[in-house]
């Protein structure tokens, strides 16, 4: 055993990670999970959850779904944002830079301009549509040009979702949904109680999707000649996944309020440390980015106590940091990976 | 002096070299004169114009821009006023002075960014410039706290914010710029996500101040197309004719800046020094814009480059003031159309984002192509 050479012992330390590495985010995303049950303006203890029947109702109609949410939420972007990344084969592409999340914003504000009086499944359907017709838009735009600098192509996609958001602000300015736009556009789970989250459970069975056929994925996201050698079909999968991630932004959106480059960092932080195989990666990634969200919500409940401050400002804020660093470590191999 | 020497003795090479014919050869001459390989790109492609017709179609260029600027503002100040002159044309006036202010500011900051960093599809607001203004006016308040920052007078508040912005951006973009190795792409890529992390730190800071008074803030400290705030459009001319005052001075650096680095160290100029200078122009009127309308993302890009290709020339003298009419114009029309056709319904920054944006993805993807 203590013979092995370095070049046989780096595989074994690396796969030894892979293994360690979703049970040690599990225990993260428990012990805030746990946390963030415990966390809020009203007093709710171990205790008083059997003595006190207040404390139990604040508890399970406010503490536990918020908590549910934030975790659903979290891990369904992140994964989102896994499969853009392999799909598009670039590690910048996610809902942010692919324009699917303001795109997913503008349905929103169709469906409530259009259909006014609509019901939240309707929403989610119509924002779903225009975050997939708007990832759709950028994928052929990508497609279209040769030139596929990893930088140039996240950059193309924020551009269209600039684009998006400004057609959006103008028709929100025309009909006074100003402030309504900018509430959606930033995630918030102040407002989740029993019976207005539970869509989000939707996001969580799409990843769970994602998971069980991480391999078509993958396949789909070496290049059409690739999959159609090995009996995958191309453009059913690419639909499919890119249907995926926009049904889950979608939900998010409607549900709760955009998130921010939450798939954008999560996938490339998980990505860094444990490889490219997308079957292996996708737990953690998942427990990765519910870890993450719910740590901002804490942080937002605390920070000015007894206020709140909205977890999409908080990701944002530590997101685009990041990102920013992933992109001026360039020098370095990874993002012309 | 001895610089002034110096570029002259460098005149004389570039001329002689170029076989120019101008009084460029004779020493002490200006910088001005340098024969600088106008427009390669376009030489290349046209069949090789003489001097006349070029000058003919400046011409040309100018009276026509001076006619649109011209009729614009009569047209935005004459527009439905049924007859009570006295009550809309003050108000008006003002509304075309910080017009023309902001409008100004941007075209020439745009097009000194563009000659800073080689190329036409980087503007100061792309990398982010306007949301560092925004950023720091909200850190003095956060500083300083609402109630102090309210009882200061707003001129004052305004010359710090204009201050720690010059010396902000001059720094963070002078690191950012770095030596020039760092791909086109990159730098944009840059600059956009520390746009939205100038953004998103600024409505952070805005939650941890007091909740309750995030909106009337917002308010006070985010000026917009709607809302303009006049009462800094004295000192903002000011420091706006400062700016232009000095960016023309510097006309001759910038045209032998757009031969790159290298040949314009090679010309003699001290390349780091002029950088700073034009850096901190561009931040000063980043601030006199922001602080007057807010930020507006794309329309520095959009005037920058139809001056390129209406003068088709990179003599600076000619673009700087070929952009800023232009966006004059583009703006005194942009704000009577929404006035009188859309009756309010949208907002300035919004059309011009949705126009510029789309724009920009057209330039991305030829630039892509070539």
């Amino acid at each position: 055993m203590t013979s092995r050479t370095t070049s046989s012992a780096r595989p074994t330390r690396a796969s030894r990670t892979a293994a360690v590495a979703p049970w040690a985010a599990a225990a993260v995303v428990l012990v805030l999970a746990v946390v963030s049950l415990f966390v809020g303006v009203a007093d709710v203890d171990l205790a008083g959850l059997f003595t006190d029947p207040e404390a139990r109702e604040v508890f399970l109609i406010s503490r536990v779904p918020r908590t549910v949410a934030l975790l659903l939420a979290g891990s369904a972007l992140a994964v989102a944002g896994l499969i853009m990344q392999h799909l598009a084969r670039n590690r910048f592409v996610a809902p942010t830079t692919a324009g699917t999340i303001d795109a997913a914003g503008l349905g929103l504000l169709t469906a409530t301009l259009v259909f006014a009086g609509a019901s939240i499944m309707t929403k989610i359907l119509i924002a779903m549509v225009f975050a997939l017709a708007g990832t759709a838009l950028f994928i052929g735009i990508i497609q279209r040009i040769q030139f596929k600098d990893v930088i140039f192509v996240p950059l193309v996609g924020l551009l269209l979702g600039g684009v998006f958001g400004a057609i959006a602000e103008f028709f929100a300015y025309r009909n006074n949904l100003t402030q309504t736009l900018s509430v959606w556009m930033n995630g918030d789970f102040s407002g989740v109680i029993q019976g207005r989250y539970e869509t989000l459970w939707f996001a969580g069975v799409v990843a769970v999707i994602a998971y069980v056929f991480a391999n078509r994925f993958t396949a789909a996201g070496m290049g059409r000649e690739f999959a159609t050698n090995i009996g995958v079909n191309y453009r059913a999968w690419m639909a499919a996944g890119l249907t995926i991630a926009a049904m889950v932004t979608a939900v998010v959106v409607v549900t709760v309020g955009a998130i921010p480059f939450l798939g954008l960092i999560v996938p490339n932080i998980v990505t860094l440390m444990l490889g490219d195989n997308l079957r292996r990666v996708l737990p953690t990634t998942a427990l990765a980015g519910a870890a993450l969200v719910v740590f901002c919500d804490i942080l937002g409940r605390w920070l000015i106590f007894p206020y709140e401050i909205a977890v999409g400002t908080i990701v944002g804020v530590i997101g685009s940091a990041i990102f920013l660093v992933l992109i001026m470590r360039r020098r370095n191999t990874y993002a012309a990976a | 002096m001895r610089r002034r020497e110096d570029l002259s003795r460098a005149d004389a090479r570039v001329a002689s070299r170029t076989g120019g014919t101008t009084g460029a050869a004779t020493p002490g001459a200006h910088l001005t004169q340098v024969e600088i390989p106008r427009e390669p790109a376009a030489a290349s492609a046209l069949p090789h114009a003489s001097q006349e017709p070029r000058e003919r179609r400046l011409v040309v260029v100018f009276a026509s821009l001076a006619l649109l600027v011209v009729g614009a503002i009569a047209l935005y100040l004459t527009w439905g006023v049924d007859g009570h002159w006295d009550f809309a044309l003050p108000r008006r006036l003002e509304q075309v002075a910080a017009l023309i202010v902001v409008g100004v500011a941007i075209a020439v900051s745009t097009v000194i960014f563009q000659t800073l960093t080689q190329n036409r599809i980087l503007t100061p607001s792309i990398m982010g410039f306007d949301a560092l203004y925004v950023l720091l006016a909200t850190t003095l308040v956060f500083v300083l706290g609402s109630t102090v920052a309210e009882s200061i007078d707003p001129l004052l508040m305004y010359a710090v914010n204009a201050g720690l912005m010059m010396g902000a951006a001059t720094l963070l973009f002078r690191w950012v710029l770095g030596d020039g190795t760092r791909g086109l792409y990159t730098m944009v890529l840059v600059g956009v996500i520390a746009g939205t992390f100038f953004g998103s730190l600024t409505s952070f800071m805005f939650r941890v101040m007091d909740p309750n008074e995030f909106d009337t803030l917002m308010d006070q400290l985010f000026a917009s197309f709607n809302a303009i705030d006049t009462t800094l459009l004295g000192i903002s001319a000011v420091l706006l004719g400062v700016g232009i005052v000095a960016a023309y001075r510097l006309v001759p650096r910038l045209d032998v800046l757009v031969l790159g680095r290298e040949r314009a160290i090679t010309l003699g100029l001290d390349y780091d020094r002029t950088v700073t200078v034009l850096l901190l122009i561009v931040a000063g009127l980043v601030s006199v814009s922001t602080a007057l309308v807010g930020p507006i993302t794309f329309l520095g890009l959009l005037v920058a480059n139809l001056a390129y290709q209406l003068t088709r020339t990179h003599r600076h003298v000619i673009n700087l003031t070929a952009a800023g009419m232009l966006a004059v114009v583009a703006l005194v029309l942009g704000q009577a159309v929404l006035v009188h056709v859309l009756h309010f319904a949208g907002t300035l920054a919004s059309i011009i984002n949705v126009v510029g944006g789309i724009y920009f993805i057209a330039l991305l993807l030829k630039e892509a192509r070539a």
